[in-house]
C-alpha cells in the first residue's frame, strides 16, 4: 500500500490544496476539533470527532435558495444558485462517512435534491481510521468497522506512517495528484495494529450494544412505552443533539424580508424545538415527550423501516458527550429493551 | 453525601412530606449523569447519585413540577443552585409552599471536557480519592490531581453558602473571595478591535441549538420571542453571520440583574463558547454602577435594574465610557 512518513504529512494536505480546496479537522484553542479550510500551516487534528459532523459539507446548516425582489406590483425571481468547486475533505471518520451514505438515502432519492447532489458530486471523501476508539463509540452496531472507513480513499496511521489507499475512482484521480510524496509500503504492521484496535474496542462499554431488537417493525411495541415520560422528563428542549448529529437530516424553509424582497433559506430543523412541523392545523406533537419520542422512533424505527433496514443512527457518541442532561440515544434503546 | 441524600429522599416519600424528589441520575458511564423526578423508593436506591459529575443546576425543574400540582416536592440543592432558586421565587415563577429544600455542600464539580481534553479517552472508571482523581481506561490508569479538571465556574466559586434551604445535609459555607471577575477586566482591557475580534470568534461558533437558553434558570419565558413565529423574529438558524452574535448579545441584557453567574450556559454549550462572560460583565457593571448586588441572595430586596433611586447613575455615564 502506498504511504508517506508522518512527518511528512503537511507535505501530503499542501500538495492536495494546491490541487483543490481542502478542508481538515484541525485543534481550537478550546481543545475541540473542528473542520477547516487548509490554510499554511493548518496541523491535522488527532481528535476521534470534531464538534459538528462532516455532513455539513453536504447539508450545510443554512443555505439560500431564491431571492425574490419586489418593486411595486413586480415581483423578480432571483437564482441564486452558485457553482460549486471540487473540494476534498480529509479526515472523515467511518461514522461520519457512513452517515453520507445515510443522507443519500434521503436527499439522492427522486425527487433529487440537486443542492445537495451538486456538492456530493464535487467532493472527494478521504477518510481516517479510528485507532483509539472512545467510551461512546458504538458504530459497529450498524456494522460500521472503524479500521475501515471506506470513502474515496482510506488512510491509516501507524508506526510513523500514514498509508494511502485509492477505494474509488475520484480517489485514485486524487491520489495520482500526489502520487510523487507517496511510497509503497509493507501492510503486515498495519493489519496488526488494525487487530489490536478491535481488541481495545471490544472491552468498551458499548462494545456489546447490539440492535437486535429495533427496527421497522417495532412500531407498535415502543410507540406507546410508557417509558417515554421519563426517559423525556428532564430534556431541556433544545436543538444540540440534532445539530451535532451526522445523520439528523430536517429542516425547515424560511423567509427573510429585506424590506424590499425576501430572501428564501434553508436550514436545520429540530424534532426537539417547539415549532418543529407545526402547520396551520397546529402543533401535532405538543409537548416535549413526543418532540423527544419522534427523535428516536426516527432513528430507530421510522428510518429503518423506509430504508431497508437502515438505522438512522452511525454510533459516532456525539450526543453521549455533548448533551447538557446526558440522554441519549443509547439510554434510550436500554430503557426501551427493559421490559 | 450521597448515602444521606438517598436516605433522607427515601424517609420524606415514606412519611409522606413530599411525593417527588428532584436530584440527579446515576448514567452508562462515570460522568453522564441526568437531572431526574424520583417517585419512589426502589428508583431512589437504584439511581439517585451525587458525585464529582453532578453538575446539572436543577432548580429551574422546579418550574414545571410546580406547574404539575401534586404533593410537595423535596429538590436538593448545591450553593450556587440556591442562588437560582431564590431568582425563581422573586420572579414567582415558583411556589416555595410546594417546595421542600434540602442544601447539600459542595466542593466543585469535575469539567469532563477538561479529562478529555488531555487525550484521556475510552474511560471505564473514576474514582476521587481524597482529592486525586484516579481514571481507569481502556489504555491505562490516568491520575491527577482533581483540582486540575475542575470545572472553570467551581475554581472561580462565588458561594459555598446556602442562601436558602429548609434543611442541610453537611456543612453550610461562606460568600467566597472569588476572583470570578479577572477575565471580564481582561477584557475590558483590551481595544475595542481586540475585543470584538474575541467575541466574533466565539460567538461565531454557536450552533444555534438554544441550550444556553434552554437551561437558564433566568429564562424563564413560557414562549421564547426566538421561538415564536408570530413575533417577527423567530428563527432557527442565523441567517447572516452576525445574527447568532446578536442573539446572546441580547440574551445577555435580557437576563440581566437576574443572572446569578450560576455558570450552566457555558457548561452546556457544546461549542465551548465563554458565555458566562457576557452575563458576568453585566453583573460587574450593576456592582459598580448601582453598588454591590448579587442576584438570588434574597428574595425580598429591590434589584437595581427594576428600582429608581436618585443616586442611580446617569445614563450618561454608562455612555460616555462607552467612548474611546
Amino acid at each position: 500500500m502506498l504511504r508517506i512518513k508522518l512527518d511528512r504529512i503537511d507535505e501530503l494536505l499542501a500538495a492536495i490544496a494546491k490541487a483543490q480546496t481542502l478542508y481538515l479537522p484541525v485543534d481550537r484553542s478550546d481543545g475541540q476539533a473542528e473542520f477547516r479550510k487548509w490554510t499554511e500551516g493548518a496541523r491535522l487534528s488527532n481528535a476521534l470527532n470534531t464538534v459538528r459532523s462532516a455532513k455539513d459539507f453536504f447539508f450545510p446548516q443554512t443555505e439560500k435558495l431564491m431571492e425574490f425582489k419586489t418593486e411595486g406590483k413586480k415581483i423578480e425571481v432571483v437564482d441564486t444558485r452558485e457553482d460549486c468547486e471540487d473540494f476534498v475533505i480529509f479526515g472523515v471518520r467511518a461514522c461520519d462517512a457512513r452517515s453520507f451514505e445515510i443522507l443519500d438515502k434521503v436527499y439522492l432519492v427522486d425527487p433529487v435534491d440537486t443542492f445537495y447532489k451538486n456538492r456530493r458530486d464535487h467532493a472527494t471523501v478521504v477518510t481516517m481510521a479510528c485507532d483509539r476508539p472512545a467510551e461512546t463509540c458504538f458504530c459497529h452496531a450498524y456494522g460500521i468497522d472503524m479500521t475501515e472507513p471506506g470513502g474515496d480513499v482510506t488512510c491509516y496511521k501507524q508506526g510513523g506512517y500514514l498509508y494511502v489507499n485509492a477505494n474509488t475512482d475520484k480517489g485514485t484521480r486524487l491520489v495520482e495528484t500526489v502520487a510523487s510524496l507517496l511510497e509503497d509500503g509493507d501492510t503486515a504492521e498495519l493489519e496488526k495494529a488494525k487487530a489490536q484496535t478491535k481488541e481495545i474496542y471490544a472491552q468498551l462499554p458499548l462494545a456489546k450494544l447490539s440492535m437486535d431488537n429495533f427496527g421497522g417493525d417495532k412500531m407498535d411495541e415502543y410507540f406507546n412505552s410508557p417509558k417515554w415520560k421519563e426517559l423525556s422528563e428532564a430534556c431541556l428542549g433544545c436543538g444540540t443533539c440534532t445539530f451535532i448529529c451526522p445523520t439528523c437530516q430536517c429542516f425547515d424553509i424560511q423567509d427573510f424580508n429585506t424590506g424590499h424582497g425576501i430572501k428564501r433559506y434553508r436550514c436545520w430543523d429540530s424534532c426537539m424545538y417547539s415549532e418543529f412541523t407545526k402547520t396551520a392545523g397546529g402543533q401535532p406533537r405538543p409537548s416535549q415527550l413526543e418532540r423527544f419520542r419522534q427523535r428516536f422512533m426516527h432513528k430507530l424505527v421510522y428510518f429503518p423501516a423506509n430504508n431497508e433496514g437502515e438505522f438512522g443512527c452511525v454510533g459516532c457518541g456525539r450526543c453521549l458527550v455533548k448533551c447538557p442532561i446526558s440522554m441519549n440515544i443509547v439510554k434510550v434503546m436500554k430503557a426501551l429493551e427493559e421490559k | 453525601m450521597q448515602e444521606a441524600m438517598i436516605a433522607k429522599a427515601k424517609a420524606m416519600l415514606a412519611d409522606g412530606t413530599v411525593d417527588r424528589v428532584i436530584g440527579w441520575k446515576r448514567g452508562e458511564f462515570w460522568y453522564d449523569i441526568t437531572p431526574a423526578v424520583f417517585e419512589t423508593a426502589e428508583e431512589i436506591d437504584r439511581d439517585l447519585v451525587f458525585d464529582d459529575f453532578t453538575a446539572a443546576n436543577v432548580s429551574k425543574y422546579l418550574i414545571k413540577e410546580c406547574v404539575k400540582g401534586g404533593g410537595r416536592i423535596l429538590v436538593f440543592l448545591k450553593p450556587c443552585d440556591t442562588y437560582s432558586f431564590n431568582q425563581l421565587l422573586k420572579e414567582h415563577r415558583i411556589d416555595r409552599g410546594m417546595i421542600y429544600v434540602v442544601g447539600i455542600e459542595c466542593y466543585g464539580k469535575i469539567d469532563p471536557d477538561k479529562i478529555r481534553n488531555r487525550g484521556i479517552t475510552g474511560v471505564k472508571s473514576a474514582v476521587n480519592d481524597c482529592g486525586t482523581l484516579k481514571i481507569e481506561t481502556v489504555y491505562g490508569t490516568e491520575t491527577m490531581p482533581a483540582y486540575e479538571v475542575m470545572a472553570e465556574r467551581c475554581l472561580s466559586c462565588k458561594s459555598k453558602k446556602h442562601v436558602v434551604y429548609d434543611e442541610l445535609i453537611g456543612e453550610d459555607g461562606e460568600v467566597t473571595d472569588s476572583d470570578r471577575f479577572d477575565m471580564v477586566e481582561k477584557l475590558e482591557n483590551m481595544t475595542a478591535q481586540e475585543r470584538f475580534d474575541f467575541w466574533r470568534g466565539e460567538l461565531s461558533k454557536c450552533i444555534r441549538c438554544n441550550a444556553c437558553r434552554d437551561v437558564c434558570p433566568a429564562c424563564t419565558c413560557e414562549h421564547c420571542v426566538f421561538d415564536n413565529d408570530k413575533s417577527g423574529i423567530a428563527n432557527k438558524a442565523p441567517f447572516s453571520d452576525f445574527e447568532e452574535n446578536n442573539f446572546h448579545i441580547i440574551r445577555a441584557f435580557h437576563v440581566a440583574g437576574r443572572c446569578t453567574d450560576c455558570g450552566e450556559c457555558s457548561r452546556v454549550c457544546p461549542q465551548n463558547i465563554p458565555l458566562h462572560l457576557l452575563n458576568r460583565k453585566f453583573i460587574k457593571d450593576i456592582n459598580s454602577l448601582y453598588g454591590e448586588y448579587q442576584a438570588g441572595a434574597d428574595t425580598d430586596s429591590r434589584a437595581p435594574l427594576t428600582d429608581y433611586t436618585q443616586d442611580d447613575c446617569e445614563p450618561s455615564v454608562v455612555h460616555e465610557r462607552g467612548v474611546e
